[in-house]
């Protein structure tokens, strides 16, 4: 088994055609797949005649009660779709994050922005006790967060790989400490909180969606956007500037959106660790290093990815749910290093 | 295995020290009537020398315990989640993150705990000040054990022994009050708004299981790998469409008008009817003497869904 490798310095200036179809592809059959699946044991032809049926023009019958169609599109279709955006935007911020700090190890976990984003929806939730605060407060905690961590990655020792990843190490066991500590102080009010940090995808809605929507599109937009100076930066900022980029001004731009797709994530699904660091290395291994691929392709792949993931988390141990940070690091951790060592082969 | 071992021997060990002709008795003139006695607790066999006057209960079943048994008086503080009965002597001492010192500074003779997150044990022991630990309950009859050792740890074996004939009668009363009604009624009991539940394996179950009660959790853990209490998939609870919903998360602002806005529970048969049943979550996930109330709430549910 060869995996198709490109030398790094041949950078292809767009996703080809194969890896856009491949992506579309996955993100079509998990999609259909997290549709026909799930606990509630719901016959799969009958889920397919009462989709058909959805369409304009299309009459199929099906004998699906009025709960089993409820189900269906109530219950599991949104956490389908809420699955593929949180994939998605996480995978693209994971990215961009690791072209902004030019760093491969960069994604929202390690750089501490996943405990900032946390630690303010803590805090906002524990002085407010209102659950609608909790998407803003939790853009805020990852921007502080990533604000320090980079000032102190910096601040000791230039911009090293070693010393960013150690800064955001210690913000996030730092914030975490902080959080923490608020949890159990205030054990009761703060338990809506615990839900949702370990919340994941358990129960979700069409309501989600719809209030995560505009922060992911935001933030992809851009993040799609700054992809061609993602990739003048990697050569360096002295090189970039001189190329006419404003550095510091994208470096802003890009951490900014990225926190706040992150942050949106988080405060609709918690914690879900791994999709930021996996599904870029992958893209970068299998179809190109440059950011003109890694993007918009980790958009694709990140929601196939846990859409995936997800249907493993509802399903393995139905009618039970498996918990999919559990899922992701499981799979996601064994193929990542089966990508890595067929590349060092074939490389 | 171990555990069945373990509850054998320390029926051996109450019926030795609360019989009348019992050597434990016999030798017992320094500290009371009873004393020195040994009890069996999840920590092993303990030997307390003397009938205990200044008790901390780091646990709020164990609190509930204690005074039904008639050693409220002897007990000199409690942790800051018992909130049952309202003469217990509350303190800002805290059972899921115990501070030794602060235990230690009370000068207590006994301490009952539920939960040691470390060396709280070894730390009590060290000091001198023996220390009970008892789990939550598997069984209903974990309870009545729970209660009988707490009794002849404190000289208050009879009464423990009377308070336990009284649960066991009422709760036969309230099921009998309820015969047949419960057969073959689903029900869902949510811990939390993530849909964690019981099994009927569970001490909570079991309790639904004397009304005939059917748990639509049951297949989620088959082979005990949850412990009795998974996370069910939301599809799953919509889709089983249990008869009756109880709620033991109320304390948590849940409702039986938030579970009727989740989206996609408004189709559900008990949603529609109104069967939900709000639970005294304090009630609901202890087990000492209120596990009468609990089943009550059972009952009356049952009740309701029976009358329409």
């Amino acid at each position: 088994m060869s995996l198709p490798t490109t030398p790094p310095l041949a950078r292809p200036s767009r996703p080809s055609w194969l890896a856009i179809g491949v992506g579309v592809g996955a993100v079509i059959l998990v999609g259909a797949a997290g549709l026909l699946l799930g606990a509630a044991g719901i016959d799969s032809i009958q889920v397919v005649r009462a989709l058909l049926d959805a369409l304009p023009l299309i009459e199929v019958d099906n004998t699906l009660t009025e709960i089993q169609l409820n189900v269906l599109y109530e219950i599991r279709a949104p956490r389908v779709v809420l699955g593929g955006m949180v994939g998605a935007i996480l995978a693209v911020a994971g990215a961009s994050y690791q072209g902004v700090f030019r760093n491969p190890l960069a994604d929202p976990y390690l750089l501490g922005v996943a405990a900032g984003a946390g630690l303010g929806a803590t805090m906002a939730f524990a002085v407010s006790g209102d659950s609608s605060v909790l998407a803003p407060f939790a853009f805020l905690g990852g921007m502080a967060a990533v604000a320090v961590t980079y000032t102190l990655g910096r601040s000791v020792g230039g911009r090293t790989t070693t010393s960013l990843i150690l800064a955001g190490v210690a913000v996030a066991a730092f914030a975490t400490a902080i959080q923490t500590f608020l949890l159990q102080r205030n054990s009761e009010t703060l338990r809506q909180v615990y839900s949702w940090i370990l919340g994941q995808l358990v129960t979700v809605g069409w309501g989600d969606v719809v209030g995560l929507m505009p922060y992911a599109l935001v933030a992809s937009a851009v993040m799609l956007a700054s992809r061609r100076m993602l990739d003048v930066l990697s050569i360096g900022d002295e090189e970039a500037g001189a190329l006419g980029i404003n550095v510091v001004r994208l470096r802003w731009v890009v951490v900014i959106a990225a926190t706040l797709a992150t942050a949106a994530a988080v405060s609709v699904s918690g914690l879900i660790g791994f999709v930021g660091i996996i599904v870029p290395h992958t893209i970068r291994i299998l179809f190109g290093a440059s950011y003109r691929v890694i993007i918009p392709l980790s958009l694709l792949f990140g929601a196939a990815f846990l859409m995936a993931a997800d249907i493993a988390a509802r399903t393995l141990v139905a009618p039970a749910e498996l918990p999919i940070g559990v899922v992701t690091a499981f799979f996601g951790a064994p193929f990542f290093i089966m990508v890595l060592r067929s590349m060092r082969r074939s490389g | 295995m171990k555990r069945t071992a373990l509850c054998g021997l320390f029926v051996v060990v109450v019926a030795a020290c609360s019989g009348p002709d019992s050597a434990a008795t016999t030798t017992s003139t320094l500290g009371g009537a009873g004393f020195p006695t040994t009890v069996e607790a999840d920590n092993g066999s303990v030997t307390i020398d003397q009938r205990p006057v200044a008790i901390i209960s780091l646990s709020s079943t164990a609190t509930e315990m204690l005074f039904a048994i008639g050693a409220g008086p002897q007990v000199m503080a409690v942790d800051d989640q018992s909130n049952y009965p309202t003469e217990a002597p509350v303190t800002d001492l805290s059972g899921f993150t115990p501070n030794l010192e602060a235990i230690l500074s009370y000068e207590p003779d006994l301490v009952v705990i539920t939960f040691d997150p470390g060396e709280l044990i070894a730390g009590l022991e060290t000091a001198g000040v023996p220390v009970l630990s008892y789990t939550a309950a598997f069984t209903i009859d974990d309870v009545y054990r729970q209660m009988e050792a707490l009794g002849a740890a404190t000289g208050n074996s009879e009464i423990a022994q009377q308070a336990n004939e009284t649960i066991e009668a009422d709760l036969a009363e309230i099921v009998e009050n309820s015969a047949g009604v419960g057969d073959d009624v689903t029900y869902y009991h949510e811990i939390d708004a993530l849909l964690y539940t019981v099994t009927s394996s569970t001490f909570f179950g079991e309790i639904y299981g004397l009304f005939g009660m059917d748990n639509v959790a049951d297949p989620a853990d088959e082979d005990g790998s949850f412990f009795g209490y998974p996370q069910l998939s939301e599809e799953y609870v919509v889709a089983s469409d249990p008869n009756i919903i109880y709620l033991a998360n109320v304390l948590y602002g849940e409702s039986a008008e938030t579970v009727a806005t989740r989206p996609g529970w408004d189709v559900m048969t008990s949603v529609k009817n109104g069967d939900i049943v709000e639970l005294d979550s304090d009630v609901a996930s202890r087990w000492g003497p209120r596990i009468v109330e609990f089943a009550q709430s059972i009952a009356d549910g049952l009740e309701e869904y029976q009358r329409g």
